[in-house]
């Protein structure tokens, strides 16, 4: 039996190039043949930890007004949805009751942190590439900025809070920057260690082959960096979760974490639960997002090898 | 005082004269991984150098492709000093050092692309050395998708591609298994004869040497220096249990015997001392 799903979940993958020209089914059943396990499995875990939290709820032990149980608080999903109000409420002369209706209101705060992580972790991950490749490819570039990137690696996101306000002031910029600032330098030296790891032979057949400096870089050490580059990408897509909600606490109009903070000033324990599996649903799409991309990004890396699958 | 040197001919593919490489010189972990190596390899002519493990004779083959600089002496290709790789100074790693972003074909014309050439004389190259090698199916495969073997041949083909003077062959078929590597040595042996390339391979196998060599060189352990220089004139393939060829077996064994003991005798120390 096992070993039967093995061979058609293999033959999945490797007849990859004709899956993506057949039909629409096909390509369902091949999708669900290949995911449908790991996401079987999620929906258990996910369940598990559910019931032992209902079992304490059930007996007593957990406090119904400080951990409400998620039968609870999902269970008033369109009461929950009336907090996300995103209409301007707080600009005189704005209607208190005007604005999206409620669901609306959830998706426009979805989509607005979401907006604002893939911004930052977008400029993030650009200009850290290029960085981190312009430290290795000149000694004096390197010199000049490694020491400096090195110094603010180690920083708290939060220690860079009150300068995304001074600079950008409340909105969009300064949730962006955050993000951006929390990854930047971390994904530069990253981006320096994938560089150094590239196997040598590689390096060394290139020059053999008469290539220059610049062609070494683009033709041989981009490519070789990009799978573990994409890791790292999806390893900071978390990070850019956590540091969007501490962005979002302080003066955006709206968003994820303003709704967290809310919460917690009006005492609303649901509240902030429904908000937690929000953003827990929402990583776990964009990891799901990043796994297929590379997949398809990366057809060289063998399939259940390498650091890419992580189980 | 300078030695009196041979005078390098440019007919000899690689000529060495008194070539010797320092690693980390000037620091206290600085070693001499090769000291004083004379040796000349003719247009067309099949060389192994062969020692124990860590003795200097890759150090040779990185330095022959101009991919490190003597510290002490000098090489020459064609009568020419090397001063950095060349193109025509192919070198081929024990490990597979084919680029798995690429296709086999594409992997086979990298260098020519590195040239500038075009698509399709790329292609026309690629199935020209692929053909050769005898991998002429694998054209448009992917390297993760070949055996060992058929990847160290697409990397014989790429290095033919690049039309070279002189093979540089680093321990090929070490990663290999036994009835794999038998294989590769008569692959390489026939396509060594088709071409007009010289051939410098290194290996600690004694029979592997025996199987495909002109001349043994026998190197010694640090300092890497030329031991013995051995000529095998039996005609190829060889059958490596005729009585001659044992001989030669026994003599090889002998002279390699104290350097692999010495060797062994440095790390124990070593180890022992950390």
């Amino acid at each position: 039996m096992r070993a039967i799903s093995v061979k058609a979940g293999d033959g999945g993958v490797s007849d990859y190039g004709a899956d993506s020209l057949s039909s629409p089914s096909h390509r369902l059943r091949a999708f669900v043949r290949q995911h449908g396990p790991r996401l079987g499995w999620a929906v258990v875990s996910i369940g598990f930890f559910t019931a032992i939290w209902e079992l304490l709820w059930y007996f007593g032990i957990a406090d119904q007004r400080l951990l409400p149980p998620p039968h609870i608080f999902l269970g008033d999903i369109a009461g929950q949805a009336k907090n996300f109000n995103t209409a301007k409420r707080w600009e005189i002369g704005v209607d208190p009751n005007a604005g999206p209706s409620p669901f609306g209101a959830v998706v426009i705060t979805m989509l607005s942190s979401t907006m604002r992580v893939l911004a930052g972790l977008a400029c993030a991950a650009v200009t850290s590439l290029i960085l981190g490749i312009a430290i290795r490819y000149n000694a004096l570039f390197e010199k000049l900025t490694l020491p400096t990137v090195t110094l603010l690696a180690p920083v708290s996101p939060v220690a860079w809070l009150p300068v995304a306000i001074f600079l950008f002031g409340i909105g969009n910029g300064p949730a962006i920057f955050m993000v951006f600032i929390a990854l930047f330098f971390t994904m530069t030296l990253a981006t320096i260690t994938q560089i150094d790891s590239v196997n040598r032979n590689y390096i060394n057949v290139a020059r053999t082959m008469g290539a220059t400096k610049r062609q070494i870089y683009t033709r041989v050490i981009l490519p070789a960096i990009l799978p573990g580059l994409l890791v790292v990408l999806r390893l900071n897509l978390f990070g850019a979760w956590m540091v969007v909600l501490v962005a979002e606490a302080t003066g955006v109009g709206y968003g994820l974490g303003q709704i967290i903070s809310m919460a917690r000033n009006t005492f609303n324990p649901g509240l902030v639960f429904f908000t937690i599996v929000i953003i827990g649903v929402l990583g776990f799409s964009f990891d799901f997002a990043m796994r297929l991309l590379q997949r398809r990004v990366l057809y060289w890396v063998p399939k259940g090898q390498g650091p890419l699958t992580g189980g | 005082m300078a030695k009196a040197r041979r005078p390098v001919s440019s007919k000899s593919a690689v000529a060495c004269r008194g070539a010797g490489k320092v690693w980390a010189a000037g620091t206290e972990r600085a070693h001499v991984a090769l000291q004083d190596v004379d040796l000349d390899i003719a247009a067309g002519e099949f060389v192994v150098l062969l020692g124990p493990s860590g003795c200097g004779k890759s150090t040779l083959l990185y330095l022959i492709a101009g991919l490190e600089l003597p510290t002490s002496g000098e090489i020459y290709a064609q009568g020419e000093l090397i001063e950095g790789p060349a193109p025509d100074r192919s070198l081929i790693f024990q490990e597979t050092s084919l680029f798995p972003w690429l296709t086999v074909w594409q992997n086979v014309s990298f260098g020519l692309s590195i040239r500038g050439l075009s698509a399709a004389e790329r292609m026309k190259v690629a199935r020209e050395v692929l053909a050769r090698v005898g991998l002429s199916d694998a054209f448009h495969k992917r390297p993760d998708e070949l055996s060992g073997g058929m990847r160290q041949r697409v990397a014989v083909a790429r290095s033919l591609a690049m039309q070279p003077k002189v093979l540089l062959m680093d321990e090929p078929f070490a990663a290999l298994d036994v009835q794999t590597r038998a294989k590769m040595q008569g692959f390489l042996l026939d396509v060594w004869t088709a071409s007009d390339a010289s051939v410098l391979f290194v290996t600690h196998h004694i029979d592997e040497a025996i199987a495909l060599a002109d001349r043994v060189v026998v190197f010694t352990a640090r300092p890497g220096r030329i031991k013995a220089i051995v000529p095998i004139e039996q005609p190829r393939p060889r059958d490596l249990t005729a009585p001659a060829l044992l001989q030669l077996r026994v003599e090889l064994t002998k002279l390699l015997q104290d350097e692999v003991d010495r060797a062994f005798a440095e790390q124990e120390s070593a180890a022992a001392a950390e």
